[in-house]
C-alpha cells in the first residue's frame, strides 16, 4: 500500500464516523474486494476513486446492505454495523444517493421524503406532520422554495437529486454516500450541489463521494481513497495531491497523454452541411459544416438543444425547417437511410437508447448493417449467427472490448466496454460521418483514454493503408475533453448554435460564458477579444 | 494497453442449448411422472402419445406467432378469437350458396376447400394486421389493442355464424387434418396427422426466421430495446406490424387445426381463453414478457408441457380443480426459475 500522506494528529484523535476494516468479497472466482479498509470522519468528504471494476460499487453495496461481505468488520460511531438489508443501513444512518435517482416520480416531494416511514395514527397518514417534516428537511438544505406538495416528476433532475438529499436529512443520516452525483448535472447545478455538500459537512455528516471526475474530487473532497482491482492502493490528502499522480494510481501505470493528437489535415472536403436547421422545439436555425479529417465539438449546457440537433441530423427527430446536405444527398432522411449513406451515431443514453443490453455483443455491433452476413446467391440475404460473431470479433479486438467473446451479453460488460460496443457499431457500418453524443459519459479513465485514441485515429486517417480520415461531430459537457479532442468547437445556447471556431480560440471560461448566454460570438471574431 | 480487469465469464447456464435441454428434461420428468402415475401404462401407448401431439398442436401453432409477438415485448390477447374467426370463416365458405337451391361446394368439390383454407388463413392474417396497425399507428399498448380486438373478432365470428354453429353440408378433407393416423390403417402411412406435420414445418420455418434472417434479428432488437433499434435504423413499426400479421397467420393455421379437432363444425364459441394457454406455453418456454428473449423450441416444449399436465391430470383421475391449480403453479414456477437463473448471471 502506498500512502501519500499520513492522517494528521487532529484527525487521528477523532473516532471515525464510519470505519470499515479488512472487507473482502468474492463473486464466484472473481475477487471483487480484497482486505479493503476505510475510515471516514465527522465533517469530512472522503472521495472514492478508481476505474470501473475497481470495486467501488461492491464497497458501496456492502455499505448499503445490498451485499454481505465475506469477511471484515464495520463500525458506525464506534458501534458495530452489519446491515443485512438497505432498510437496516438507513436505520443506522447510512444513506445513498445513486447515479440513477430513486424517487417515485408520480408522488409528491413530501410523500417521497417520508416514503416507507410515513408517520401514522392507526391506518391514517398524519399529513400535517408529513408536510412539516418535509419542509423542515427542505429548509435545512436551503431548498425552502420547493413546494412539498409538488409532484417530483415536475422538478428538474438536479432538484430531484436535492429532494433525495432532503430525504436522507429527514432520516438523520450520519454518512451520506454519493455515487457519481454529477453525471447528469450542468455546471451551475454542480456548484449548488457542492455548496450543499459543504453544509452537510458543517453538520458533522461524513460524505463519501464516488466519482470519475478528478476535478470534482479535487474541489470537494478532503481525502482521497484510490481502489484498483479490488484492493485499496492508497489514500492521500486532497490538498497537495496531483491529478496525474491519482490517475497513475488508478490505472496502475503512467498516463502521459490523455488526449492524443496526430497531425490532422483540417482542409478536408465538407461532408455534412447543415443550414438554418430548426427542430420542433430546438435547435433554432443551426448552421454547421463538418469536414473530413476534423473533429467538431459542440459545447453547451444540458438541455440547450445539442442532442436534439444531432438527432435531427440523423433523422431520429422531426425537422421543422432548414436544410441538411450530406455528400450528394439533400434533405432529411430516416436513420436507416443515414446509415446506408455512411452516417452513424452513438447515443448519449447508453442504457435506454444506445444498446440492447440483453442481446449479445455480436447482435449489437452488426444491427445497423446486417448485409454481407449471409450465404451466396439466393441465401445472400440471410443473417448467419456464426458470421455475425466472426465479423464482430475483429471490431472487438479493434476497439479493445474486454469480454468472454462476441456471444456475451452486453449487460455483462462494464460501462466503458459497453460504450465501446456502441462505437464498434460505427466501425462495422464503416461510416464517414461519426455523430458522438457524450461518448465518454460515466465510463472509467482507461476506457476514456482508449476512446480518445480511437477518435484521434479516425480523424487522422492512415496514409499507409489508404484509409481516409473521417468527419466527427462530438457533443460533450466535459470541457477539458472538448478542448483536448476537438479541432473546432461551436457552442449551443438555448437552441442557438454559435459559429464553430478553431479550438485555439477557446478556453473553458469562454465556452462557459457563451453557453450561458453571457457572450456572443460573431463571425470570425476571436471570442477572447469580445 | 495493459489488462485492466479480467473479462467477465459467461456462465454455462446462460447458453441457449443448456437452457432448451433443461426445459426438455423437465418435460421428460413430467411425462415420466404421469407415465408412472396413470395405471396400466395407458399414458404411453402410441395412441395416447398421438393424442398428446394432436392436442398440443393447436396451442403450439398459435404459440409460434405469440413467441414472435412476445419477443418484441408485445402481447396478443386476441389469438383465441382469431382461432374462432378462422373456424367460422372456413365453415361459412364451405356453405356458400350457388343459386337458389344449390351450394358452391357441389360445383367445385376440389377448389372450394382449398379456397376456404386460404381464405381462413388470410382472414386471420388480416386480423393480425389490424392489431399491428393499431399498435403502431395509434400507439396504443398491445395489451389494450388486443384486449379490444379479442372482443371484436369474437363478435365478428358470432356475427358471421349468426350466433349458431355452422354445420357444413359436405364433409371435406379439411376436417380430417387432425384425425388420428395410428389407429386408422388407411392413414397410417402419414405417421402423424397432417396437422401435426404442419406444426413441425411451421416451427422449423419460425425458428429459421428468428435465427437466420434479418427480420429475426430485428424482432429481437425491437424487443430488447426499441430505442436502440430505431437508432440503428431498424424499421421498428414495420417489424411490429409484420410480427402481429405473423401471429394472426399462425393463429389461422391453429384455427384450421381446431376446425378439424372439433370435427369440422363452425363453432363461434371455440377457443375461448386459449390466449392464456398460448401465452403460458410461451412463457414456460423461456420468453420474457419484457421482450428480447424467447425461442420457438422453448414455446413448443411449453405447449407440450401444458398438454401433458392437462391430459395427464385427467387420466390420473385428478379432480379438475387440482389440475387447474397445478398448471397455474407450474407457470409461476417456470418463470421464477428463469428469474433465478438470470439473477445468478447478473
Amino acid at each position: 500500500m502506498r500512502v501519500l500522506l499520513v492522517p494528521t494528529t487532529s484527525e487521528a484523535k477523532l473516532i471515525a464516523r464510519l470505519k470499515m476494516a479488512n472487507i473482502s468479497k468474492s463473486f464466484g472466482a472473481t475477487r471483487a474486494l480484497v482486505d479493503v479498509g476505510l475510515e471516514a470522519f465527522p465533517g469530512e468528504v472522503l472521495a472514492l476513486v478508481g476505474e470501473n471494476g475497481a470495486g467501488k460499487s461492491t464497497l458501496k453495496k456492502i455499505l448499503s446492505g445490498a451485499h454481505l461481505p465475506d469477511s471484515g468488520q464495520m463500525w458506525v460511531d464506534g458501534n458495530s454495523y452489519n446491515p443485512k438489508t438497505p432498510q437496516a443501513a438507513r436505520q443506522a444512518g447510512i444513506a445513498m444517493i445513486y447515479q440513477e435517482l430513486s424517487l417515485a416520480p408520480h408522488l409528491s416531494v413530501m410523500e417521497n421524503i417520508v416514503l416507507g416511514v410515513e408517520p401514522t395514527v392507526g391506518p391514517l397518514v398524519k399529513w400535517g406532520e408529513v408536510y412539516r417534516r418535509a419542509s423542515e428537511a427542505l429548509h435545512e438544505i436551503g431548498l425552502g422554495d420547493i413546494d412539498p406538495g409538488m409532484k417530483v416528476r415536475r422538478l428538474s433532475l438536479a432538484r430531484q437529486q436535492m429532494v433525495e438529499i432532503a430525504r436522507a436529512i429527514a432520516f438523520d443520516c450520519r454518512v451520506l454516500v454519493f455515487d457519481e452525483p454529477t453525471s447528469s448535472l450542468t455546471s451551475s447545478d454542480i456548484k449548488h450541489l457542492f455548496a450543499l455538500i459543504r453544509r452537510l459537512k458543517d453538520r458533522g455528516i461524513s460524505v463519501i463521494y464516488i466519482s470519475h471526475f478528478l476535478e470534482e474530487v479535487k474541489e470537494i473532497s478532503d481525502r482521497i481513497l484510490v481502489l484498483r482491482d479490488g484492493a485499496s492502493v492508497g489514500t492521500a490528502a486532497t490538498m497537495g495531491a496531483k491529478a496525474s499522480e491519482i490517475v497513475s494510481m488508478m490505472v496502475g501505470r503512467e498516463v502521459e497523454q490523455l488526449y492524443p493528437r496526430s497531425p490532422r489535415k483540417l482542409d478536408g472536403e465538407v461532408l455534412l452541411e447543415v443550414n438554418k436547421l430548426s427542430g420542433m422545439d430546438k435547435p433554432t436555425a443551426a448552421s454547421l459544416e463538418i469536414k473530413r479529417g476534423t473533429v467538431t465539438g459542440i459545447s453547451g449546457l444540458i438541455g440547450a438543444g445539442r442532442t436534439e440537433l444531432m438527432r435531427a441530423i440523423f433523422g431520429l427527430d422531426q425537422i421543422k425547417d432548414g436544410e441538411i446536405k450530406f455528400g450528394v444527398f439533400r434533405g432529411a432522411a430516416k436513420p436507416v437511410t443515414q446509415w446506408s449513406r455512411g452516417m452513424g451515431m452513438v447515443s448519449e443514453d447508453r442504457k435506454h437508447e444506445g444498446l440492447a443490453l440483453n442481446l449479445s455483443i455480436a447482435d449489437n455491433i452488426t444491427l445497423p448493417k446486417l448485409s454481407g452476413l449471409g450465404l451466396t446467391g439466393w441465401f445472400r440475404r440471410l443473417v448467419l449467427p456464426s458470421r455475425q460473431k466472426k465479423c464482430s470479433l475483429q471490431w472487438i479486438n479493434k476497439v479493445n472490448i474486454k469480454c468472454s467473446g462476441p456471444a456475451a451479453s452486453v449487460a455483462s460488460l462494464s460501462g466503458g466496454n459497453q460504450q465501446k460496443v456502441a462505437i464498434a457499431r460505427l466501425f462495422h457500418a464503416d461510416v464517414d460521418v461519426w455523430l458522438l453524443d457524450e461518448p465518454t459519459r460515466g465510463i472509467d479513465v482507461g476506457s476514456k483514454a482508449q476512446i480518445y485514441e480511437l477518435i484521434n485515429e479516425l480523424a487522422a486517417g492512415d496514409q499507409g493503408s489508404g484509409r481516409k480520415p473521417k468527419a466527427i461531430l462530438l457533443i460533450s459537457s466535459y470541457l477539458p475533453e472538448l478542448l483536448g479532442v476537438c479541432d473546432e468547437i461551436a457552442v449551443m445556447d438555448r437552441g442557438r448554435l454559435s459559429k464553430a471556431l478553431p479550438v485555439s480560440q477557446w478556453d473553458e471560461h469562454k465556452l462557459m460564458m457563451v453557453a450561458t448566454g453571457n457572450l456572443k460570438t460573431e463571425k470570425g471574431r476571436d471570442p477572447r477579444n469580445l | 494497453m495493459t489488462e485492466l480487469h479480467s473479462p467477465p465469464k459467461t456462465s454455462i447456464w446462460q447458453s441457449n442449448w443448456v437452457n432448451t435441454l433443461g426445459r426438455f428434461g423437465v418435460l421428460i420428468v413430467v411425462f415420466g411422472f404421469f407415465a408412472w402415475k396413470v395405471e396400466d401404462g395407458k399414458f404411453y401407448t402410441p395412441r395416447n402419445l398421438e393424442n398428446i401431439a394432436r392436442q398440443s398442436a393447436v396451442y403450439a401453432t398459435a404459440a409460434l406467432g405469440m413467441t414472435l409477438v412476445i419477443i418484441t415485448a408485445g402481447i396478443d390477447l386476441s389469438i383465441g378469437s382469431v382461432i374462432a374467426l378462422t373456424v367460422v370463416g372456413v365453415a361459412w365458405m364451405l356453405n356458400l350458396p350457388a343459386g337458389a337451391n344449390d351450394i358452391l361446394i357441389n360445383r367445385y368439390p376440389v377448389g372450394l376447400p382449398i379456397l376456404a383454407v386460404i381464405g381462413g388463413v388470410v382472414l386471420a392474417t388480416l386480423a393480425g394486421l389490424a392489431n399491428g396497425v393499431m399498435v403502431v399507428w395509434l400507439r396504443i399498448s398491445p395489451f389494450i389493442v388486443t384486449l379490444g380486438t379479442m372482443g371484436v373478432f369474437r363478435g365478428l365470428a358470432k356475427g358471421i355464424s349468426q350466433e349458431k354453429d355452422i354445420y357444413p353440408e359436405v364433409d371435406t378433407w379439411i376436417s380430417t387434418i387432425m384425425e388420428p393416423t395410428l389407429t386408422n390403417p388407411d392413414r397410417d402411412w402419414m405417421l402423424l396427422p397432417p396437422g401435426v406435420w404442419l406444426l413441425l414445418v411451421s416451427a422449423l420455418a419460425g425458428a429459421f426466421l428468428l435465427r437466420y434472417t434479418r427480420l429475426g434479428r430485428h424482432i429481437y432488437a425491437v424487443g430488447s430495446n426499441e430505442e436502440t433499434a430505431r437508432l440503428c435504423g431498424v424499421p421498428v413499426g414495420r417489424t411490429k406490424i409484420i410480427v402481429y400479421m405473423l401471429a394472426g397467420m399462425f393463429g389461422g393455421l391453429a384455427g384450421l387445426m381446431q376446425f378439424s379437432f372439433i370435427s369440422g363444425i363452425g363453432q363461434p364459441t371455440t377457443g375461448i381463453s386459449y390466449e392464456l394457454f398460448v401465452i403460458a406455453a410461451v412463457v414456460i418456454g423461456g420468453a420474457s414478457l419484457m421482450g428480447g428473449e424467447g425461442t420457438i423450441m422453448g414455446s413448443v416444449i411449453g405447449a407440450l408441457m401444458i398438454t401433458i399436465l392437462y391430459m395427464g391430470g385427467q387420466q390420473a383421475g385428478w379432480p379438475k380443480w387440482v389440475q387447474e391449480m397445478v398448471i397455474g403453479g407450474i407457470i409461476i414456477a417456470a418463470v421464477a426459475l428463469d428469474q433465478l437463473r438470470h439473477r445468478g448471471n447478473a
